[in-house]
């Protein structure tokens, strides 16, 4: 306290010293005034009286320093006395200053770039009150390998009675039509628990959410919108409220309006950017009655109780999930050992990103330090310049300390300085930026630059600029004072010191960018070998265009509601679709069949039964099904490998049909002798969601050979692919194969499609080869940024061999026009200084290619198809870096061979 | 930088203090003369100290000041004791006689007085 209070003391003197001081001088003079009146007075001789009056009031300079220096802050005063001189030193090297600033807004502002992704989407993933709070429930049947198995309406009461949650809540993201404003639109919906926003603890800006508590069995007539969808179909409506919506021919209520800076939870963007929300208590039409064997292959989300940590309700939900298993042990067979498991939101939400984010983090962080590096250096070049400078520095008294406080200071303004533009460039540029990153980041929507941002370019600039200043300052004012004087700063003591940390800065530089050169050269061959692998599908001139069939929540209505009353449907757009002008051929799929499309989330791998072999004997294996019609396959350029496709007498009234892939027919039919069995004939059964197993058994009458539909990582992927026609889907993709326009398909194929039904929305007109582009937009975002983080390493290395090479140089160049004096042939010369060069980098790369080795195996999990020790990668890598090196070090050794000998040696 | 002993500070502030006291407002010179004349030798060379003392004891509020013309129409700055300096003044008085007693006692004890 004491301290602190003097402290403030001594700041308001700061501030004031000027006027203490003065007036100290002013009561001293008027002191000494009354004394030598009073001594005159007293009958000295003038003289004498003022040297006793001076005597008496004693030193009053000395008085004066040392009330100044214990009531003031001399630290404070330095460092405006060093800032002063490092303005004036900045502005005296303009050249100098701007390539140290332009590389540390470089590093910084780049940092600082995919600082604010990382920020939104890792640490920020959740913009909700107490987002700590809020968990992911999983429910788990690992005893026969079964994961997220989904929830039962009586598991749910079980854990809203439970006591660990304030709130848990369903949901379900899907699209419903929106239909009664001027054009059908298919809008991103989620049915959820009425409990849901209570769960997220965000409430509307109009209107109102539901009751949490509500137990309506079916769904509740009222619904809440998104700003989004406020703004976009009701034109801000003030009187929004209790407006009727017509969604998927059922009458919806609007009850509320959501704030415009919600956003909902999810994984995808599209289901980040939900446009409505439906409550149902799932027990009651159209879902079945409650039981507890029936789970919904839903997400299920909960808000902890205050206080609880995960951990702890982890421990207390293990116990609930052991009674349960007591109390109905039919329900939770022993051998599937049911576990519910609880994940923190955020935790699920940034999974699959997250190694993409820490790479990027990663190469920036390198471009980063190698900028640092290459500034550091440029600093120690400077020091041999100002030797000369320190020197009198030191003679004249100044401390060692003092001096690298001095260094330091200069030093770190320039980093700063560095730092502010860099921030201020990333902040004018921002929106220029934002276009390149992928849209399937999550949050992209809530990067936001601003304080917090600046505050983080701040320190990191000021934690570069103390670490990679001080080592700089430390050299330059340790050097020997009267040799150094006598040289004029040539040569001293220091100077061996310095080139040797100049040497070992230069090797780190050469390291730090061969390993960014490597893990860009591995990312560039995965992308290059998924951009070239062998698809099994042909993409070219193909175009998808999505529908969606309304789906009502009371069945009656359901105008598609058999495969017979949907294929009358289809095959007329189908017709219609061929008459477009460039239109050669059709087909239909449901939306999970797109290849590579936004379906992907649909895709639910459902247990397959297989006719002959038991459930009980072991759990049912997973396949993923797909929806087509018969000319799918020839539209999308799929072989045919065994049996035939879907042919037209395959209709609802005749047994279904189904085609398995390649991989599926290998591991589920893999035959006595592994050799491999006709699936050709055989028999299954489809276990759909709700545990409503499809009663019929489904033939499958032919094999076609694998294609990369679903992951262009993955070939062998088993998939089971069932007739549109015997099978109906709602979310339909029609493809349009031919040389089309697809700036005018759209249209066209919209007035197809509402001339058959007016009330459909169609949406997402793109060609396949568009749709394959942007599955592999993350890849190609990572792959660039690092490749370009490396371009920008390999630069700053070159510049960095450039800047020693010249230096050892301009040292050696009394040597070396000794040495030509002598006779040294020039190439000799060429040829010694190209070979220190050579050292440096043959000792960076080694050094790098060890570096390289360990990064490229924590990235494995992000290659695709190359080995993190591919050999042709690690050897191009490398000659690229030597060629650098060599480049780099050649102009100042041509300069070295060109010394004139008499010119240099005269100027010594 | 060279520290003052802790004793001659405190003791001079309390002289300062009891001088404003005593006298009423005073100027510098008027403190140090009155000090002089009843300490004889502690302040009777290198008064200047006296002034930086004045600032530090204005700066912590137990003194104020303001200009005013001196005796012989000269310009001085007047000191006077606030509340909080009397109030200062009281306390150090007090202070000062308890542990002057007690030195005073350990002085007067002599080695066969103890038990």
């Amino acid at each position: 306290m004491r301290f602190l209070r003097r402290f403030f003391i001594r700041l308001t003197n700061f501030a004031t010293r000027r006027r203490a001081d003065q007036r100290l001088r002013e009561e001293m003079a008027e002191h000494l005034a009354l004394q030598i009146e009073e001594n005159l007075n007293a009958g000295m001789a003038p003289a004498e009286a003022r040297r006793q009056a001076r005597l008496k009031l004693g030193a009053a300079e000395a008085i004066r320093e040392d009330h100044h220096g214990e009531q003031s802050l001399p630290f404070v005063e330095n460092l405006f006395q060093d800032l002063r001189f490092a303005v004036r030193m900045l502005l005296r090297s303009p050249g100098f200053s701007l390539i140290v600033i332009a590389t540390m807004a470089l590093g910084v502002g780049a940092t600082t770039a995919i600082y604010s992704v990382i920020d939104a989407t890792l640490l920020h993933p959740l913009p909700y009150p107490h987002p700590g709070e809020l968990v992911r429930i999983e429910a788990n049947f690992p005893g026969v390998g079964a994961h997220d198995i989904g929830i039962s309406i009586p598991e749910l009461k079980d854990l809203q009675n439970s006591g660990i949650f304030q709130y848990v809540s369903l949901s379900f993201f899907g699209t419903n039509n929106l239909t009664g404003s001027d054009q059908p639109a298919s809008i991103a919906s989620k049915s959820v628990s009425p409990s849901y926003f209570a769960v997220l603890g965000v409430d509307a800006q109009l209107g109102r959410t539901w009751d949490p508590h509500d137990a309506t069995p079916g769904f509740l007539p009222d619904v809440v919108i998104s700003d989004g969808l406020w703004k976009r179909a009701f034109g801000v409506d003030p009187h929004i409220i209790g407006k009727t919506l017509r969604l998927d021919n059922d009458p919806a209520q609007v009850v509320g309006v959501m704030p415009a800076s919600f956003r909902d939870q999810g994984q995808t963007s599209e289901e980040r950017g939900t446009d409505l929300w439906a409550a149902a208590g799932f027990a009651g039409d159209p879902a079945p009655p409650p039981m507890r064997s029936v789970r919904f292959p839903f997400q299920t989300i909960a808000r902890l109780q205050p206080g609880l940590s995960p951990q702890a309700a982890q421990g207390r939900l293990d116990a609930l999930v052991a009674s349960l298993k007591k109390q109905y042990p039919a329900d939770y067979p022993l051998q599937g050992a049911w576990t519910v498991h609880l994940t923190s939101l955020a935790e699920t939400l940034v999974g699959n990103v997250r190694q993409s984010l820490i790479l990027l983090f990663g190469a920036v962080g390198l471009v980063l330090l190698i900028g640092c590096v290459n500034v550091a250096n440029l600093l120690l070049a400077r020091a041999s310049a100002r030797g000369r400078e320190m020197a009198v520095r030191q003679a004249l008294g100044a401390a060692r300390t003092r001096l690298i406080r001095q260094l330091l200071t200069e030093s770190l303004l320039l980093f700063v300085i560095g730092g502010i533009s860099g921030f201020a460039v990333l902040f004018c540029a921002r929106r220029f930026l934002l276009q390149f990153v992928p849209e399937s980041l999550p949050r992209l929507n809530d990067i936001s630059i601003g304080w917090g941002l600046f505050a983080f370019s701040i320190v990191v600039s000021v934690a570069a600029g103390i670490i990679f200043g001080l080592a700089p300052a430390w050299l330059t004012s340790r050097l020997n004072l009267t040799e150094t004087l006598r040289q004029e700063g040539r040569g001293s003591n220091g100077s061996r010191k310095r080139s040797r940390l100049r040497h070992v800065l230069v090797i780190g530089e050469l390291a730090l960018s061969l390993v960014l050169m490597v893990a860009a050269g591995l990312l560039l061959r995965s992308f290059w070998d998924l951009f070239k692998v062998q698809l099994g599908f042909n993409p070219t001139r193909v175009m998808a265009i999505e529908t969606s069939l309304p789906n009502p929540n009371d069945p009656k209505t359901d105008i598609y509601g058999t495969a017979t009353q949907e294929a009358v449907f289809l095959r007329e757009v189908l017709r219609r679709n061929r008459t477009i002008p460039g239109v050669e051929e059709t087909a239909v799929s449901d939306r999970a069949a797109i290849p590579l499309g936004y379906g992907q989330s649909d895709h639910r791998a459902v247990p397959l039964l297989r006719e002959g072999l038991g459930v009980e004997s072991s759990q049912p294996p997973l396949i993923d099904t797909m929806i087509v019609s018969p000319e799918y396959f020839h539209v999308l350029g799929m072989t045919l490998l065994r049996g035939r496709l879907f042919a037209d007498q395959d209709v609802e009234d005749t047994p279904f049909v189904a085609v398995i892939n390649q991989a599926a027919a290998r591991m589920y039919w893999p035959g006595k002798d592994g050799k491999g069995e006709n699936p050709v004939g055989k028999r299954v059964r489809m276990l759909g969601p709700l545990g409503r197993s499809s009663p019929d058994w489904t033939t499958i009458v032919g094999v076609i050979a694998d294609a990369r539909t679903e992951s262009l990582a993955d070939a062998g992927i088993p998939q089971i692919y069932l007739d549109i026609y015997q099978r109906p889907a709602k979310f339909l993709a029609f493809y349009l194969r031919g040389q089309v326009d697809p700036a005018a398909i759209s249209a066209q194929v919209r007035t197809q499609i509402q001339s058959v039904d007016a009330e459909l929305p169609v949406f997402r007109a793109e060609t396949l080869d568009d749709v394959l582009s942007s599955s592999l937009s993350v890849r190609r975002f990572s792959m660039e940024m690092v490749a370009l983080f490396a371009a920008t390493a390999l630069l700053l290395a070159g510049l960095g061999i450039y800047g020693t090479i010249s230096f050892l140089v301009n040292e050696q160049s009394r040597e070396i026009a000794i040495r030509l004096a002598l006779g040294a042939q020039r190439r000799n010369i060429l040829a010694m200084v190209l070979r220190q060069g050579l050292t440096l980098a043959a000792v960076g790369a080694s050094v790098g290619l060890i570096g390289a080795l360990i990064v490229s195996h924590l990235m494995a999990g992000l290659l695709f198809g190359v080995s993190p020790t591919d050999p042709p990668t690690f050897a191009a890598v490398t000659m690229v870096l030597t060629c650098v090196a060599i480049a780099a070090s050649y102009i100042p050794a041509l300069r070295a061979m060109r010394l004139d000998p008499i010119t240099t040696l005269h100027a010594e | 930088m060279k520290e003052k002993p802790d004793v001659l500070q405190g003791t001079l502030a309390l002289m300062v203090l009891k001088t404003l006291d005593v006298l009423g407002p005073q100027h510098g010179y008027g403190v140090a003369r009155r000090i002089e004349q009843i300490s004889g030798d502690v302040l009777a060379v290198n008064q200047g100290t006296l002034y930086p003392l004045l600032l530090k004891l204005e700066n912590e509020g137990s003194i104020a000041s303001q200009w005013g013309a001196s005796e012989n129409n000269r310009r001085a700055r007047f000191y006077r004791l606030t509340a909080t300096g009397r109030k200062q003044l009281r306390e150090e008085t007090h202070d000062w006689k308890q542990t002057a007693a007690i030195i005073a006692r350990f002085f007067e004890v002599k080695a066969e007085d103890l038990p």
